[in-house]
């Protein structure tokens, strides 16, 4: 941590204790979502999603592939993400950190535990599949990339038109049908700051956070957790959380569908 | 975690492949200071889960730009022998998920170890899974913080590990490989027994809120007998130290 973020962390903690934050905002207030779908087209499919000055860029790939052994009927999905350099001052050269892949496998796991795509369509023919690639670039950082990517994700993968596959080929330049998507998962991630509480924290907060912890829900079930950094929650923490989760989801699927 | 082909039934007469309770563990062994150059260690056996682990330091922390002048910094490494599963031979090295269990372990530590009294250093943790059946990462947590305790480094609390998952409507304690492969959900979690804190969460499958709260209960329930096994294995250090010096 450098001279300037422990100034800001301590002034971060500080606001904490007269229940203020930064930017003016309640401890239960999210910043301003804005997707953006379709700005790519090469990809078959792609969304940005801003939350506040956090900036994530969504792609899908779709490569003709084999199905996995164990599930011979259908095809495969595979995330990754990217903390770009150009991200942040705090962002390295080099191969994937550990916040970079925990990222991609926490988004990865809730939509994959939201049977979000239907894996079935992805099925060509025997020995052939749609192997899908949904690459999450994060082009500014501000905190809370875990849900600025489910949701850019979510939306690219609405996003996505499958090429035609034509006697064992693939023709890229028609793209007609919309990917089969059967469910709709959202995340909310919290952050324990100063033994406080608060819903989507921006990159000075997580610099001072204790803890975060995300929360992804299809608003019936939740459907994946991942607490991160050094600290901890309560068991009734952890619930509230949930709880906060399963109600804004409504709100965030309609802004995702509203945009695909 | 998955619906694939083939999946076998689970649940029979209400009792689990291996013929558990839905709220039992299975059979956990411990042993302390088990490897002689380490500053603490230990092995554990959960069901068919073999583990070391170990823990070196404090020494200088390396490279020199990632020193925290405030407090030590740990560094985890959790890794899969390449012989350690029932299927085929691993790849050796750390994979994506090897990767982010070694972060998550190391974030575990972080509030349970007194880092602020070694400024500038680094606490090493090492986890090796010798042998796989399900479970490894609470059975190397679990096993790591007999390690540390072991090592003489202050710690807030012996923190234990355990997963809740989810079979059909029924929740179940401490899946095993079978289990885990087919189960509907998973939830390993990495607990603080003196206050209830949570440590580690992960999840991934379909739980209610209703749910959660029920599965939480089970886990607290069976840190009981999870850290009933980790403080005998400490306290065994020292019940045979006669024995062992007159030994030798």
């Amino acid at each position: 941590m450098g001279a300037i973020d422990i100034v800001k962390t301590a002034y971060i903690k500080q606001l904490m204790s007269t229940n203020l934050r930064e930017d003016g905002r309640g401890f239960n207030d999210s910043r301003d979502i804005k997707i953006t779908t379709g700005i790519l087209q090469n990809a078959e499919g792609s969304a940005q999603v801003d939350i506040g000055s956090t900036r994530v860029l969504a792609g899908v790939k779709l490569d003709l592939g084999e199905p996995m052994e164990d599930t011979p009927n259908e095809g495969t999905v595979a995330m990754s993400a990217d903390l770009l350099p150009l991200a942040s001052a705090d962002f390295e050269m080099g191969p994937p950190s550990p916040e970079a892949i925990e990222l991609a496998r926490v988004v990865d796991r809730g939509i994959r535990a939201g049977k979000c795509v239907d894996m079935a369509s992805l099925f060509l023919e025997e020995g052939k599949a749609w192997n899908v690639f949904v690459d999450i670039y994060v082009l500014n950082y501000d905190g809370n990339l875990f849900d600025a990517s489910e949701i850019a994700a979510m939306s690219a993968l609405l996003n996505t038109k499958v090429p035609e596959y034509v006697d064992g080929k693939v023709v890229r330049e028609k793209r007609i049908k919309a990917l089969k998507i059967d469910n709709i998962v959202t995340s909310v991630t919290v952050a324990n700051v100063a033994d406080k509480i608060l819903i989507d924290p921006t990159g000075g907060e997580e610099e001072a956070a204790d803890a975060r912890l995300t929360i992804a829900t299809d608003g019936k079930y939740v459907r994946a957790m991942q607490k991160g950094l050094g600290g901890s929650f309560t068991q009734k923490e952890i619930l509230d959380a949930a709880e906060a989760a399963l109600n804004r989801h409504g709100a965030l699927k309609q802004m995702i569908e509203k945009t695909r | 975690m998955a619906s694939k082909a083939n999946k076998p039934e689970l649940i029979v007469n209400g009792k689990r492949l291996d013929g558990r309770d839905f709220n039992q563990l299975r059979p956990i062994k411990i042993e302390a200071n088990v490897l002689k150059n380490a500053t603490g260690s230990a092995y554990l056996e959960w069901g068919n889960n073999k583990v070391l682990a170990a823990v070196y330091g404090p020494v200088e922390a390396q490279p020199k730009h990632m020193a925290d002048p405030s407090k030590a910094i740990i560094k985890c490494r959790y890794s899969m022998a390449p012989f350690s599963s029932l299927s085929e031979h691993n790849r050796s090295g750390p994979n994506r998920r090897a990767t982010e269990i070694s972060k998550v372990t190391k974030e575990v530590f972080e509030k349970v170890l007194m880092l602020n009294e070694f400024p500038g250093s680094q606490i090493n943790i090492f986890i090796e899974i010798l042998q796989s059946d399900g479970g490894t990462r609470a059975a190397g947590i679990t096993a790591a913080s007999v390690a540390l305790a072991s090592s003489g480094l202050h710690m807030r609390d012996l923190v234990y590990a355990v997963s809740v998952g989810k079979i059909g409507e029924h929740l179940v304690l401490d899946l095993d490989m079978i289990e885990d492969n087919y189960s509907d959900s998973d939830m390993p979690m990495a607990i603080s027994p003196r206050n209830g804190e949570v440590l580690l969460l992960q999840m991934d499958g379909e739980y209610t809120k209703d749910e959660l709260e029920r599965a939480f209960k089970m886990a607290a329930d069976a840190g009981k007998e999870i850290g009933n096994v980790q403080r005998n294995a400490l306290k065994s250090i020292y019940e045979n130290i006669d024995s062992k010096y007159k030994g030798e």
